[in-house]
This record gives structure tokens, sequence and C-alpha cells, in this order.
């Protein structure tokens, strides 16, 4: 008897939960970009403050984020690249959200501190092999970078116009290993999203431009790529979805987006 | 009586069903991934597939050679073996014979521990304290290689080494031990003419049992090993079977997804044998 008055009395329990779920609004849910998690934490928790609506975020990746929007297994999917034609012809929308600047970073130890574009290409390509040959110390360089498919080296190798050519010493599975294995190895070249950096290594000004929020609004700062909400065309948004879809892309959304480090873009 | 039978018929059945639903995880992953990985392999083809020494999946024109990922994983096994076996085996011997029950109560504690640690903190550690290290000691430019986790796999694999061939030693009858003693040999000639061979089977399980573990193992690897698809060189970064797949896959679409599942089932065929292997020990050390 006693075990049945339990049972009933989870069950009751379960449905009253059920029931408050649905009483509410329903929780939006994006999934994408590891690299946009810091801008996606600060907008959900902004806009959960303000709504009561909350906002669920799964970091898988881009393409995977791409993939789940879809399939239809979230709301608004995260992308920190542009979206290639055969995802358009899916029936998907870009529409974006901040930009973000890829930050060459390397240990605080290397004397350099400036390179260009071409120079850094140079290096990913292993036409340049020695930091001798560019100011540096006499040591071999070590290229770090990021698995294939992510959007930090997609970004990175379109706009360096490196693509599949890169010499890769360590392919990483994540920003915050390629800011450790910098940090560790005095020899070590990277690449990072700027919001991501943190000052155990240093950031390279590229062509004389530090990366900042000008410098990456205005464009002169090259290295750097474009935050992208990705939605169905044809399938309209969840009524909580779309209220925070026009939050985060309106003015309102500025000054959360920039104290996640990144620059909005509207 | 009637009662009690039906009650017996009732749980016998539970108890199936449960037994059952191993099974089918089994099946069903077995199949799963036949199916998914398959396609990719016809695709590409199987003598392009396994022995291409290229592998660039998200090239312009992809390659999906994966004998750098076969040939790494079968160098990184075999040397974590080479490094591991011995200090396993010596470590078994010790503990299970001439150790004091105090000794052996603490080691065994510390071999239990090891063997708990989960992959990711060995691969931390292997990342910020063995990877500088190794770049220190042989003077190269980056110390993420074949060679820091062939290290890591090494002292992964132990506990399972140590573990096992200590069960194999501690049942060999003591008869057998006594006996050689009697006849006026030393302990440690008793304990190595006759006891390691009374359990070599128990003990060659224990290498294959750590083969197993040597070859499976993604996450601490992916954390020293570089992941850059090279054919394997020592002092090289380095990519494995298991975190070829791992490190793509969240970002993979069409072929090259397809083609991670390709690489997952050349990893299960290899598992598939290493676990004949061990089941073929385990059944003579019983006969």
């Amino acid at each position: 008897m006693k075990k049945i008055i339990s049972f009933l009395t989870a069950a009751l329990i379960m449905c009253s939960a059920l029931a408050g779920c649905s009483a509410e609004k329903e929780a939006v849910a994006t999934d994408g970009s590891t690299s946009m998690e810091k801008v996606i934490g600060v907008l959900g928790e902004t806009f959960e403050l303000d709504t009561g609506i909350t906002v669920t975020y799964n970091p898988t990746g881009s393409g995977s984020g791409i993939k789940a929007v879809a399939a239809g297994t979230c709301d608004i999917g995260l992308s920190s690249r542009d979206l290639k034609d055969e995802e358009k012809a899916q029936g998907l929308t870009a529409t974006v959200l901040a930009y973000d600047g890829i930050a060459i970073i390397v240990n605080p130890e290397n004397p350099v501190s400036d390179l260009d574009v071409e120079t850094i290409a140079k290096i990913y390509t292993g036409e340049i092999a020695n930091w001798s040959e560019i100011g540096g110390n006499d040591s071999e360089i070590v290229l770090i970078g990021r698995e294939a498919g992510s959007g930090t080296r997609d970004g990175f190798e379109s706009i360096t116009d490196t693509e599949d050519n890169c010499k890769y010493r360590q392919e990483l599975t994540s920003t915050g290993d390629v800011i450790t294995t910098v940090a560790g190895n005095p020899a070590a070249i990277g690449y990072a999203s700027v919001a991501s950096v943190k000052d155990n290594v240093k950031m390279l000004t590229v062509g004389g431009v530090a990366p900042t929020e000008e410098t990456i609004k205005d464009g002169s700062y090259i290295v750097q790529r474009p935050f992208v909400l990705v939605t169905k065309a044809d399938t309209e948004l969840s009524e909580s979805a779309q209220e925070f879809f026009d939050y985060i892309t309106s003015e309102n959304a500025r000054e959360a987006i920039s104290s996640a480090g990144v620059v909005a873009a509207n | 009586m009637k009662k009690n039978k039906m009650i017996e018929r009732v749980i016998h059945g539970v108890f199936l069903i449960l037994g059952l639903l191993t099974v089918g995880c089994v099946l069903l992953i077995t199949i799963y991934l036949v199916i998914s990985g398959v396609p990719a392999i016809a695709e590409i083809g199987l003598f392009d597939f396994l022995f291409g020494t290229e592998w660039a999946s998200t090239a312009t024109e992809p390659k999906y050679g994966i004998l750098p990922f076969i040939l790494t994983s079968v160098y990184g096994t075999a040397g974590a073996i080479l490094i591991g076996v011995p200090i396993g085996f010596f470590a078994a011997v010790y503990l299970s014979k001439m150790a004091t029950p105090k000794v052996k109560a603490f080691m065994e504690g510390a071999v239990s521990l090891l063997a708990g640690i989960p992959s990711v903190v060995y691969g931390l550690v292997g990342m910020l304290v063995l990877v500088p290290a190794v770049r220190e000691i042989f003077d190269i430019p980056d110390g993420a290689s074949l060679f820091s986790a062939i290290i890591v796999l090494a002292i992964m694999i132990l506990p399972s080494i140590i573990k096992v061939s200590m069960t194999a030693l501690e049942a060999v009858p003591k008869e057998y031990e006594d006996a050689s003693l009697a006849l006026g040999a030393t302990p440690v000639e008793t304990y190595f003419r006759v006891s390691v061979p009374a359990a070599k089977s128990g003990i060659a399980a224990a290498v294959v049992l750590g083969v197993g573990r040597a070859i499976g193992e993604a996450m601490a690897v992916m954390m020293v090993s570089g992941n850059v698809p090279n054919m394997p060189s020592l002092f090289q970064s380095v990519r494995f079977l298991t975190t070829a797949v791992a490190s793509e896959m969240s970002y993979s679409s069409g072929l090259q997804q397809q083609a991670l599942f390709s690489i997952a089932l050349v990893l299960f065929l290899f598992i598939m044998l290493i676990n004949a292997t061990l089941n073929f020990f385990l059944k003579k050390e019983k006969d």
C-alpha cells in the first residue's frame, strides 16, 4: 500500500510539472557554433531576465547547428561561417548577428608582434618555417590550428586564402586547447576567437591593426568572420523563438553582444 | 506450488529480456555501423580507403585514405604494449607473490585508482606536463607526438595488465610452488619457472586486454598526439583511428561523415579481432 501511495505521489508530481511547463512559454532551443557560446550565453541570460523565457544552447559546432535547424531539432542554428550554397539550397536563411575577430596568437615570450596577412599565409603554408626569417628567435615555427570543419579554421583559412594548404603541427578541437597549447610552447602560433583570448598569450597586430571592436566593425582588422543565425525560410519560428530572434537582432541587444567581446552587426 | 512456478517463470522471462537487451544493443550497433560505414567505402573504393596515405576530408578535392590512422593506431598500441607490458607484468608478479600484505594492499589500491582516473584527466596531465617535457627533453619544436601518446597509453593500460595478470598468478595452485620450493628452487626461480608458465594464458589475456584498451582510447590521445593526419613517425603529430572519428564528427557532413563511420567500422573490426583473441586465451586457460 505504501508503495502504491508513493507511486501515485510521484505520478502526481510529474503531471503537475508537465502542466507547469505547458502553462509557461516554451523554451528557445539554439544549437551550433562553439565560438558563439559566450555571446549566446549573455543574450540568453538578458532575454530570460526580461521575458522569463529560457534559451537553451547546445554547443555542437557550426555544421551540426545548421544540420539541426534543417532537421527541425532546434529553433535557431548558430553558425560562425556563412552558409554554403548547398545549405542555402535546403531552404535555410542566414542573418548576421555579429562579427568576430580571429586573433592571431603567439607565446608571450615571442618578440614578433606584427605580421601582415600575406606573411601569416606564408607561415601557415610552410613557406616561412623559422621565426628568425621574420625577426623572431631562431626556432622552427609550430603551427597550431583547428580541426577540419571548425568554423574558426574555415574563417581563418578563407581570409588568409590558405584553404587545404596549411601545414599544421597540431589540429586541436577547441579554442581553449589552442590557447593552452600556444601558451605552453614558445615557438607556437595559433588562431582563436578574439573574445576568448586571455593574457596568457600575445595577440598579434595584423598589418599594424590590433583587433579591437572599432577595427573589427569598420573592417580594417581583416581577420574576422560573421556570427550567423540560421533559420528555415519556409517555416515560421515559434512565438518565443521569434521574440528571441527579434530581440537579439535589435539595437537593444548591442550592449550585451559587445560585452561578449564581439561586434554587433545591427 | 503452482504460484511459485509462475513467479519463477515470470522472473526467468524478465531476466531473459534484460539479457537480450545487451545482445540487442550489440546487434544494433553492429548493423548500424555496417549500414552507415559501407556506402562510403564503396564510393571511395576499398583499396583507396584502406591504403590511401592522404586524408583531407574538407579539401576541395577530398581525399579519404586512412592508412595513416591504421598505422598510427597499430604503432601506438604496439609502443604502449612494449612499455606497459614489462612494467605491468613484473609489478603483477611482485604484488601477487613477493609483496608483504601491507605493501600489497597499498599498491593494489593505487592500481585501482589508476584504473578509475577518467581518460580526459590523463589527457589533461599529458597535455600540460608530458607534452612540454617531451619538447624540452628531445629538443623538438613541439612535443605533441606519437611518442607522447605511447607514454600516456602505456600508463593507461597498466591497471588492466596488472589486475588480470595478478588474478591469473594468484590462481596458480599452491602445490605447484610448494613442490618447486621443496625441490630446492629459490622463490624467484619458482615464480618465473613455475607460477608464470602456469598462468601464461591468463597473462596473455591481460596483454590482449591492454591492446584493446589502448586501441580504443580516444580522449587522452587526442589531447597529446597533435591530430594531424601524417603518416606515423615517433616525434611527429599523428592521428589515431579513434581520434579521426572523434575530432571531425561534430562538424562533418555528407561523404565525410560517412567516411568517419567507415573508420569506426574498421576500428570495430579491429576490436572484434582483439576480442576473439581474448576469448581464445580465456578458453585455453579454462581447459
